[in-house]
């Protein structure tokens, strides 16, 4: 059995706003070392897939400049490794405009690449799924109940304005999806929710593509599955791990903060036997404490300098924290400096930004202030 | 070419199953990294690293070499153990031997210069610039020296030297030093010459096939044209449990001439998949380094921790140096102490005693299981053994 993956690194763009003017979801800076994405390619790579198709669509300068060759990930490989698929535009195109929306679209964009995938099954996946899962157990599932579509969800209450951000499935007792709503603004209480990841066999992915080429579709849920429910075999698998979709500012703040407060996320993010997320390597120093630094509840990366107050807070690689100076309840991204004497409380500052010397800023919990990158205040 | 086969006795546990070079240093690093990164800094792109003894952490640390972008196609770092050859196997029975063993590789890459190198110390050089002035001399071979305090001079190779730096004399460990510049054990030899001195010197059944004890007396014997090239900077010979725990003490010196975080010198070092380090609500850091991986809730004042290090509640360490993945136990006490990689301190244990002019450190060696309670005195060195002598080992 061989599996393919394809990962969507833009599809959710629109959800934090502050974090992707300059960069897609997919390289959105995440618990102090990773970007998104750093979940997505981990679980796929520890779930031995090594075959792995990226699919860029707007500003993928960063997520290139991180992907590299995909060395980090073991993904530099002679056969497979990671093929990046930004959009094709031919010099000849009478559409410039190929500004997809959707899963499909985007999809029916890589069509080509798609038709030449030799692997048995493919498993697309967002970009923005947290979590630590072993890809193998949704595989196998698929496999024995020889489904077309097998959709990750997880069971979750949700409130309205969740709900409709959301994909919810409906499934009889034996998993086989019965309904589907698609981003329902009139839902609230407890559902079973897309995770985004999804298994299907390659030639029914190849045939639903030339399928939408054909036909115009645009959605998958909606002309594919919503369509095809009683004639196919479309089932969910239902995982109850840690899981995180960020899908607002506030929700990337609140996502971040209960990997402080809550050691069982944390242990079932980072702590599981044989499946470490990767990242790109920095060749940091490690993290350096001075003879006045007090930290407290908080994650650190390493190449931070500390000489003052830290509390619930997590610092990205290369953070300095000058004498006196106050951080609390903040996100601090790659090579920040918050100056001496200066007090943060509810921030979040973004790669490069400076916090000049006895500045005091604040934000709330539910409303982060927010540093742009390489801004000085 | 890299001299790792050291085994470093002198460090006793630590370099029970690793060799000398690949001693863990200052949280992330291994000795090794530093001549390596300095090669890869210094546009020397290849790279071949001479192992004898216990090579498998060192063999699996360099691997392709990618660490130091040494995975190259044409070059990059080659692992170069002994061999059996047409003629029977043999160990390398002296750094010349060594080099004298690996011709052939030498020869395949038909270099004019060939730099000796040890694994065994921790610097930044540039050796480009030490090549430079080997050829703007005219060299047949340039030694790098270190000026050394006259007390320490008895301990090195003195190369007493003209006003142009041309080594007149070379002393090993002389009694009554008349310089005090000390080799560093970084040599840059014409090839052609170097092949010749090798070949001549393993033909002598007298020789100890050494480059300090026969090569360089024999080149200067000859009339060959060989300078100094004088190092300054920050260098250190971690030889010694004393020298190596003070190599990670000058880390957290603000004041120290070592900089890692240099950005246009970088070490570069084997990174692995940890995740970030974490702070708990009890926990108190003072003047410390602390790797990814770390999990600390108790107090860490003035030491190095490697990565994945666990630190639980009410532990208390001082003046230490903790590789990776060690667990200090509840309430456990460390002082002036080294812990080798993947040992776990029970809870309540006392390691070590507070640092002074007359207390010795304390090491405790690798994959050792300290019951809870333990009382180990300071200046132990803690094996197995030791521990099951003392009825402190948990099985």
């Amino acid at each position: 059995m061989s599996v393919a993956g394809i990962i969507f690194s833009n599809i959710h763009d629109n959800n934090i706003p502050e974090l992707t003017r300059l960069r897609t979801i997919a390289s959105v800076p995440f618990a102090c070392r990773y970007r998104f994405i750093d979940f997505t390619l981990s679980n796929m790579v520890n779930s031995n897939i090594y075959n792995i198709n990226l699919i860029t669509h707007l500003n993928y300068q960063s997520l290139m400049d991180h992907i590299g060759s995909g060395k980090d990930w073991d993904l530099a490989r002679r056969s497979g490794g990671i093929k990046l698929l930004p959009p094709y535009i031919t010099a000849y195109a009478s559409n410039p405009n190929i500004q997809y929306q959707t899963r499909l679209e985007a999809l029916k964009g890589v069509s080509y690449s798609i038709q030449k995938i030799t692997d048995e099954y493919v498993v697309l996946s967002d970009c923005d799924v947290i979590c630590n899962v072993d890809l193998n157990d949704i595989i196998d599932y698929h496999i024995k109940t020889d489904a077309d579509i097998t959709a990750a969800v997880k069971t979750m209450d949700l409130t309205p304005e969740q709900a409709k951000i959301n994909v919810l499935y409906t499934a009889d007792a034996e998993g086989r999806i019965t309904d589907i709503l698609s981003y329902p603004t009139n839902f609230s209480g407890r559902a079973d929710v897309a995770l985004n990841i999804v298994v299907m066999k390659t030639e029914y992915l190849q045939e639903v593509v030339l399928d939408s080429v054909a036909h115009n579709y645009v959605s998958m849920t909606r002309d594919i599955m919503s369509r095809n429910l009683k004639h196919r075999n479309y089932r969910v698998y239902k995982y109850d791990g840690y899981f995180a979709t960020i899908t607002s500012f506030a929700e990337y703040y609140a996502h971040s903060m209960t990997l402080l407060n809550d050691p069982a996320a944390r242990a079932a993010l980072f702590n599981v036997k044989n499946r470490p997320i990767y990242t790109k390597v920095r060749n940091s120093v490690p993290a350096n404490y001075g003879q006045n630094a007090s930290v407290k509840n908080s994650m650190i990366a390493d190449g931070c300098d500390i000489q003052g107050t830290v509390e619930n807070s997590i610092l990205f690689r290369g953070v300095k924290v000058g004498r006196n100076a106050t951080v609390k309840n903040c996100i601090l991204m790659q090579d920040t400096i918050v100056g001496d004497g200066a007090f943060l409380n509810h921030v979040i500052s973004d790669k490069n930004a400076v916090v000049r010397d006895n500045r005091m800023l604040a934000g709330a919990d539910v409303q982060p202030f927010y540093i742009t990158k390489g801004k000085m205040i | 070419m890299l001299l790792a086969g050291g085994q470093g006795s002198r460090l006793y546990t630590l370099t029970e199953k690793t060799a000398k070079p690949a001693v863990p240093y200052g949280g992330k690093y291994r000795i090794i990294d530093f001549p390596m990164s300095n090669c890869v800094n210094s546009g020397i792109y290849t790279v071949g690293v001479l192992t004898q003894y216990q090579p498998l952490v060192l063999n699996e640390y360099i691997g392709s070499g990618s660490p130091w972008d040494l995975d190259r196609g044409q070059s990059g770092a080659t692992v170069l153990p002994p061999y059996q050859g047409k003629d029977g196997a043999d160990w390398y029975k002296g750094t010349a031997n060594a080099i004298y063993q690996n011709l052939n590789f030498i020869r395949r890459y038909d270099p004019e210069y060939v730099l000796i190198l040890s694994g065994d110390h921790i610097y930044k050089m540039d050796y480009n610039k030490m090549l430079e002035a080997h050829k703007a001399k005219g060299a047949d071979c340039t030694i790098a020296v270190l000026e050394v305090s006259l007390e320490e001079a008895s301990r090195f190779g003195i190369m007493n030297t003209d006003d142009d730096l041309r080594i007149i004399e070379f002393e090993e460990k002389p009694k009554v030093p008349k310089s005090t510049k000390a080799s560093m054990g970084i040599y840059i030899f014409n090839r052609d010459l170097l092949e010749r001195y090798l070949i001549a010197d393993e033909a002598d059944p007298n020789s100890s096939k050494d480059f300090g004890k026969n090569i360089i007396p024999n080149m200067l014997a000859d009339g060959c044209k060989m300078y100094a090239y004088p190092f300054s900077g920050y260098w250190k010979d971690v030889g010694t449990i004393q020298s190596l725990w003070e190599a990670n003490m000058d880390l957290l010196d603000e004041n120290s001439e070592l900089d890692l975080a240099d950005r246009d010198w970088r070490i570069y070092s084997r990174n692995n998949a940890v995740p970030p380090h974490f702070v708990g609500n009890y926990a108190k850091i003072t003047n410390s380094l602390i790797t990814e991986g770390c999990e600390i809730e108790g107090i860490v004042e003035n030491s190095v921790l490697s990565s994945g290090v666990k630190v639980a509640r009410g532990a208390y360490i001082k003046d230490s140096v903790i590789l990776a993945g060690v667990t200090i136990g509840e309430g456990a006490t460390v002082n002036y102490s080294i812990i080798d990689s993947d040992t776990t301190i029970g809870a309540g244990s006392v390691v070590g005693r507070t640092r002074s002019a007359d207390e010795q450190i304390t090491v405790v060696g690798s994959d050792l299981n300290v019951l809870p309670g333990a009382d180990i005195p300071g200046g132990t060195m803690v094996n197995r053994a030791w521990l099951q002598e003392n009825k402190l080992l948990k099985e």
